[in-house]
């Protein structure tokens, strides 16, 4: 399992650009954090999730 | 008459305290973005005795930020950064502050943001936003972000919040209030909200890493 945001999900062995495929998160305006550290963004179609990570991902809005 | 550096400089240890204010005044803060959030943090910054500020902005006052960003009607077409850089020396004449009228990007970040301790994403956009923190913390590691997301409308005061993402990326806002939802940015939820940038900045700088 893989914490995403605080919740469990069965999506260990996707990797990162997997997982975001299956979601509504638009790329272009998030930040994901692994285990603390930032995920290159570079890095998200290479990066698998393995059982036991926790991933944050910040998905900002407009307004400032 | 305005008080010589020496009176300002007591005036600010009296309330601060040597130690802390010592930090303060040796600290470069940059602020990447110079509208309602980021006018308010300089603000905020400047009065509390920050030694340098980089104020980063390609816009110009426009009569339509008025409503909540730290400008006067007299400097409508003013560039941000002059216009700020002129108001937060009226606050305080020993501010040093930089500045750079250019659009910030994946490119020019690290030139730019290469001489402060702590970086403020202070951005309207949602892209710009995620272009910059992916930017600082990918480029940057060793500096801390304090970013921001959601604050428009008239939420609760109480939603709007500061996380620790990573050990040196702060967000703050209730991370959902989006620009194009509802009624747009309202002053008192904007200021509250660059008020948590801040006050992190300064935590961070006083040593109090969490949140």
């Amino acid at each position: 399992m893989v914490k995403v945001n605080g919740e469990q999900l069965d999506i260990a062995g996707k990797t990162i650009a997997e997982y975001l495929a299956e979601t509504k998160y638009d790329p272009k305006r998030i930040a994901v954090e692994r285990n603390g550290d930032i995920v290159f963004k570079a890095k998200y179609g290479e990066t698998v999730l393995n059982d036991g990570d926790s991933i944050e991902i910040v998905s900002f809005v407009g307004g400032g | 008459m305005i008080p010589s550096k020496e009176e300002w400089k007591r005036a600010l240890n009296d309330r601060h305290g040597k130690e802390l204010q010592d930090k303060l005044s040796s600290a470069t803060v940059a602020i990447c973005g110079l509208g309602g959030l980021g006018s308010n943090i300089a603000v905020s910054l400047t009065r509390a005795g920050i030694g340098k500020l980089i104020l980063i902005d390609f816009d110009c006052v426009d009569i339509t930020n008025l409503h909540r960003q730290q400008y006067k009607s007299d400097q409508i077409g003013m560039n941000k950064t002059e216009a700020l850089s002129k108001n937060l020396k009226e606050i305080s004449p020993y501010i040093d502050t930089q500045i750079h009228t250019v659009k910030i990007t994946e490119d020019n970040a690290v030139s730019l943001l290469r001489d402060s301790d702590i970086i403020c994403e202070a951005f309207d956009d949602a892209e710009c936003k995620a272009m910059l923190t992916n930017t600082v913390l990918e480029m940057m590691p060793e500096k801390y972000l304090v970013a921001a997301s959601g604050m428009a409308g008239l939420g609760s005061t109480n939603s709007v919040k500061t996380r620790k993402i990573t050990s040196k990326f702060y967000l703050c806002g209730d991370e959902t209030s989006d620009v194009n939802d509802g009624i747009g940015l309202v002053s008192s939820r904007v200021m509250l909200c660059a008020a948590h940038q801040a006050h992190t900045v300064l935590r961070i700088l006083a040593g109090k890493f969490e949140p």
